[in-house]
């Protein structure tokens, strides 16, 4: 069913979605059998409005490529997922136009200028040169990037100052739903705090929905309403901080185990643990 | 697209996005492209230098082949000075022809390697606005780097260009222009499907068209079977449309036949071009092949 008009209820939902790697070329004259990777198994959530839903995993457990689906960077072997009723593969152009990411790898032109690249993805975004130059001085000046940065070519700022301009041009286009992916991965202290900081007002003031992946927990304590971690492309757990700690504390009250003892007991590892790439046979 | 409201925490209300955009639209969000690549360009000046410079030294390196038959004796009078003009076209329109072709099928590539190219096709662009929009940009490129080559090539040679019909082949140029997007789009597509090797295929479309669209010769020239394959070249008859233009100061119905021909080519492969790299696009998506190489 294509829908008209957003469901403002369910800004995303998250059904059976499973996604398969195979990476290479088919070779006919080859007798090998390729090699399949699972990125994604299963996964099926729901983020409620407004809410920050914080998605755990380590390095490889399929958090990226979710975001990416999410994203509708890449298109899932099953399942389905709908932004606010939108299916993100039926009905990409509308999901689009509601969503916005937040990549680990902040990725410019990198011989244009900060305002050069952002004034570019405002405008596709549909917003006019003038609206996006003044709206992209003022979340650059609130993430704390100095004027003069935001005119120097991105190719010669630091990778945090290069991440606020990614949490820039994520913003800009005032999304609804915020698909952040691991935002604050390798800022200093300074920078992580600015961004998590503009995260939580953007959520408190402008009410956006915002889909969070991290490996750090203090990061997820903090920002998130509800976490789910993510293990071999799989949910395995899901619920609000307390009711994630409750679960293990056996009666010793939550406050008694952190987030990291909650992974740990659940999974068998640690969060800073990559994971090994899960094969497929046939 | 209207601006999203998001009405605080309480009302989050925000109007429906839209599933189709108008002409003017369109044209706005195409131009978005046209303005980046400008910056870009700007930014890169000193490749615009080395390849300026690369298409001036090409057109004299070429044209003098023709300036010695002539002092020879091997061509004289105006057969020698229909050689040289022949050859100063051919290098030319190639100077053009390949600026406007790297322009459109480099642009994935440029995204890929910069990492960009997610956000770019995450947006909610129409396809048919992105491409055109990069198009755009590489056609008017173009012109202004062949205006560049000419007005630096053209002094060293003696012509005589009092036959030229420049009307004609500026007609000739611009429907032509059209034909060549078709052809830079699809072009693109192979870095889209190769990340690691597209580059060099389109580099090697490029090449094909170079040996088989009579830049430096007349198609006659080649083998029979390859005579076959220049009809398909909308270069074959962009090149002939201006030379007969500039050459033998052809009027444009005396030209009818090839611009027609040209109005077909961008008439059909326009909307091919578009429709494969959308699927391209949709298979690399599939595959996971977006993401950033390089």
């Amino acid at each position: 069913m294509f829908r008209a008009t957003p469901d403002t209820h369910r800004p995303l939902v998250v059904r059976g979605v499973s996604k398969t790697f195979t990476p290479g070329f088919h070779r006919p004259w080859s007798k090998a059998p390729r090699r399949r990777v699972r990125a994604v198994q299963d996964v099926s959530f729901s983020v409620r409005p407004g809410e920050i839903f914080g998605l755990i995993g380590a390095n490889g457990s399929g958090k990226s490529t979710l975001i990416r689906i999410l994203s509708s960077l890449v298109l899932a072997d099953e399942g389905t997922v709908e932004v606010f009723g939108y299916d993100i593969e039926r009905q990409s152009m509308e999901a689009r136009q509601l969503i916005n990411r937040v990549s680990a790898d902040p990725s410019f032109f990198r011989q244009m200028s900060a305002l050069e690249n952002l004034l570019f993805f405002g405008r596709v975004y549909g917003l006019d040169s003038a609206d996006t130059k003044r709206r992209a001085i003022e979340i650059l000046d609130r993430l704390g990037l100095e004027r003069t940065h935001q005119r120097a070519m991105v190719k010669e700022l630091s990778r945090g100052q290069q991440q606020k301009i990614a949490v820039a041009r994520a913003f800009l286009s005032s999304p609804v739903l915020m698909l952040l992916d691991e935002p604050t991965t390798g800022l200093d202290p300074r920078s992580k705090r600015d961004v998590q900081e503009f995260v939580r007002e953007v959520q408190h003031d402008h009410g956006a929905t915002i889909l969070l992946t991290t490996h750090d927990m203090d990061e997820a304590e903090a920002l998130c309403d509800r976490i789910a971690f993510i293990v071999g492309g799989s949910i395995v757990a899901e619920g609000t901080s307390y009711e994630l700690r409750s679960s293990i504390a056996n009666g010793n009250g939550a406050d008694a185990v952190d987030l990291e003892d909650v992974f740990m007991e659940l999974t068998g590892k640690s969060v800073e643990d990559d994971e090994e790439e899960v094969m497929v046979n046939g | 697209m209207a601006e999203l409201n998001f009405g605080g925490a309480e009302q989050r209300y925000f109007p429906a996005p839209s599933r189709r955009f108008g002409a003017r639209q369109q044209a706005s969000l195409g131009w978005a492209f046209v303005e980046r690549q400008t910056n870009l360009w700007k930014r890169h000046w000193a490749w615009e230098i080395v390849w300026l410079v690369y298409g001036v030294v090409n057109t004299l390196a070429i044209t003098f082949i023709a300036k010695q038959l002539a002092a020879e004796g091997v061509v004289s009078g105006r057969r020698a000075n229909d050689l040289i003009v022949f050859l100063l076209i051919g290098t030319l329109v190639w100077a053009y022809l390949s600026a406007v072709l790297d322009d459109i099928s480099l642009v994935v590539t440029w995204e890929r390697w910069e990492g960009t190219i997610e956000h770019t096709l995450m947006a909610p662009v129409p396809r048919v606005a992105h491409l055109i929009g990069t198009a755009v940009f590489g056609v008017l490129h173009a012109i202004v780097r062949t205006s560049l080559i000419m007005a630096i090539a053209l002094p060293f040679f003696s012509v005589s260009l009092g036959h030229a019909n420049w009307g004609t082949a500026a007609i000739v140029l611009g429907v032509g222009s059209l034909s060549l997007v078709g052809l830079g789009i699809l072009a693109g597509v192979l870095p889209l499907l190769y990340p690691e090797r597209g580059e060099q295929m389109s580099f090697m479309v490029q090449s094909v068209v170079l040996l088989v669209s009579g830049v430096y010769y007349s198609i006659n020239t080649l083998p029979t079977w390859l005579q076959g394959v220049s009809h398909l070249s909308p270069a074959t008859y962009l090149l002939r449309g201006v030379r007969n233009a500039v050459i033998s100061g052809a009027s444009p119905s005396a030209e009818g036949r090839d611009i027609v021909i040209l109005a077909v080519f961008a008439v059909v492969m326009i909307p091919m071009s578009i429709a494969v790299f959308s699927a391209a696009e949709r298979w690399a998506k599939r595959t996971g092949r977006l993401k950033r190489q390089g």
